[in-house]
């Protein structure tokens, strides 16, 4: 690793004792990628399943029968009404203790990691929000239109693919950027049930080689420029699905 | 453009004095306020009937019930040959015969105009695109919107907007058009436009029922006009009786503060 940069970050440490090691030393930048790396896929995937959840949710809110309804309405109370981090800890340390440990030849390892753990924990945690997201964008499709469709002979079906859902999806997605913005920033969270990601290994950096405020900066910075590019990518999406003349 | 193509989207046949639409002793109520009283009548193929009368008087309600987006409690309403109230109605079928235009035109407003009325055929009726497409086409050029083809509806104006609903009806072949208020949110300089539309509609001979407050229309256009109030029809009778010559009083004073 020898380079302009690191060679400005090795002078910056010996003249004027602000470490960023993870920006010269090769084993330290290793680390960085690999927390870089676990934090953006575990947003990945946590913004996956909430999305996916919030959709089947909202859906089956909207034609489901009564009893299914009431589950996803104790869902939607449950995961909004308790601690994100809680719901790690149950999950991780509550449910993990029950699922079976797989032997590794000489040491055991449980089946669901800790990754997957905190992905089914945060998944559920943001998709609660998203049925009431995606719930808010179906009911906001004026009621003649789904008369329109009815005199029209569009099924049910034919309704919600081809009028219903395009419509609530783009009402929705103003509030589903917030939510998703603020479920990615969550993920630092898994942090407390050892994934690791960028808070965890930044952690583990500074209490390395005690440069605790450069690390804390480094972290922050990160977050700084991963939620500025899921805003970017929503701006984006709000304009490529924007139609003339609605909604503005 | 009045292409001999379009006008098969008329039914031709001889049953002028077979009755399309018979409505007999019609009553609904929303829990305790009865809005329907017990209404009869029949339109014949090919007529164009207006229903006016005060707000409230059952008139929206009584057209939505044509086409069974409304239900009835009582009496019977047969639609070429389909009760409404039958327990084994076939509901596409009935509403296959049966377009209707609403007061806030409804259209979808994520698809262009010739979306927006290729939709329900492409879906429903299975046609081919190139079917679809050249009848939408053709209809959106009979209500004046040519080169509006793939404009979004919040583009256009309310009556421009309106056209393209009468268009996207149209497009599922209907034989009996219906028309809710269809001119009571327009601008009054784009009410001709749509009115003009229904007028040219009507002349090639589609069946058309429309709840309207535009009187001089009524009087220019309709065969037969239904006054109603109350929930039930005061009178009825052809233009020149009902505007010239009114026999009830309450026709004539809501004429009188109407026109």
């Amino acid at each position: 690793m020898e380079n302009a940069i690191s060679d400005f970050f090795k002078e910056l440490d010996e003249k004027v004792g602000l470490n960023f090691n993870i920006f010269y030393d090769q084993y330290e930048f290793s680390r960085f990628l690999n927390g870089a790396a676990n934090s953006l896929e575990l947003m990945f995937w946590v913004i996956s399943v909430s999305i996916g959840l919030g959709i089947i949710g909202a859906s089956a809110q909207s034609i489901g029968p009564r009893w299914l309804k009431n589950i996803i309405g104790a869902y939607v109370q449950i995961f909004r009404n308790t601690p994100p981090m809680v719901q790690l800890l149950f999950f991780y340390f509550g449910l993990g203790n029950l699922t079976p440990q797989v032997d590794m030849g000489g040491y055991t390892e449980p089946l669901i990691s800790s990754f997957t753990w905190a992905v089914i924990a945060l998944g559920i945690f943001g998709g609660a929000y998203n049925v009431e997201i995606f719930r808010s964008g179906i009911d906001a499709v004026p009621k003649q239109t789904r008369e329109a469709c009815e005199s029209l002979c569009l099924s049910k079906m034919q309704t919600n693919v081809h009028v219903i859902l395009p419509l609530a999806l783009r009402i929705s997605l103003p509030a589903l950027a917030a939510n998703v913005v603020s479920l990615a920033k969550t993920t630092s969270l898994a942090y407390v049930i050892s994934v690791p990601e960028m808070t965890y290994v930044l952690n583990q950096v500074w209490s390395d080689s005690m440069n605790v405020p450069e690390m804390i900066l480094v972290l922050f910075l990160f977050y700084v420029v991963v939620v500025a590019a899921i805003g970017a990518i929503f701006t984006f999406i709000e304009k490529r699905t924007s139609i003339p003349g609605f909604g503005q | 453009m009045l292409s001999s193509e379009q006008d098969r989207a008329i039914p031709l046949n001889g049953q002028q004095h077979e009755p399309i639409v018979s409505i007999r002793d019609v009553r609904k109520r929303y829990g305790s306020l009865e809005v329907l009283k017990g209404v009869s009548f029949d339109i014949r193929r090919g007529e164009v009937v207006c229903i006016i009368g005060p707000s409230g008087s059952g008139k929206s309600t009584l057209i939505r019930c044509i086409n069974g987006l409304s239900d009835i409690q009582h009496g019977s309403i047969i639609v070429d040959g389909i009760e409404v109230r039958d327990p084994r109605l076939d509901v596409i079928a009935l509403r296959r015969k049966v377009g209707i235009v609403f007061q806030q035109y409804n259209l979808f407003p994520h698809k262009t105009v010739l979306q927006n009325v290729m939709l329900a055929p492409r879906l429903v009726l299975k046609e081919s695109k190139d079917v679809v497409e050249q009848r939408a086409r053709q209809l959106i050029s009979k209500v004046k919107l040519d080169g509006k083809e793939n404009v979004y509806p919040g583009e256009l104006s309310g009556g421009q907007q309106q056209r393209v609903a009468i268009a996207r009806s149209l497009a599922m072949r209907p034989d009996i058009m219906l028309f809710d208020e269809v001119t009571a949110a327009l601008d009054p300089e784009t009410v001709k436009e749509v009115l003009a539309t229904i007028k040219e509609l009507a002349q090639d001979g589609m069946t058309c029922i429309l709840v309207t407050h535009e009187m001089g229309f009524a009087r220019e256009v309709a065969d037969h006009i239904y006054f109603t109030d109350g929930g039930v029809i005061v009178e009825d009778g052809p233009p020149s009786e009902i505007f010239g010559n009114a026999r009830d009083p309450r026709t004539r004073r809501f004429l009188s503060q109407v026109l």
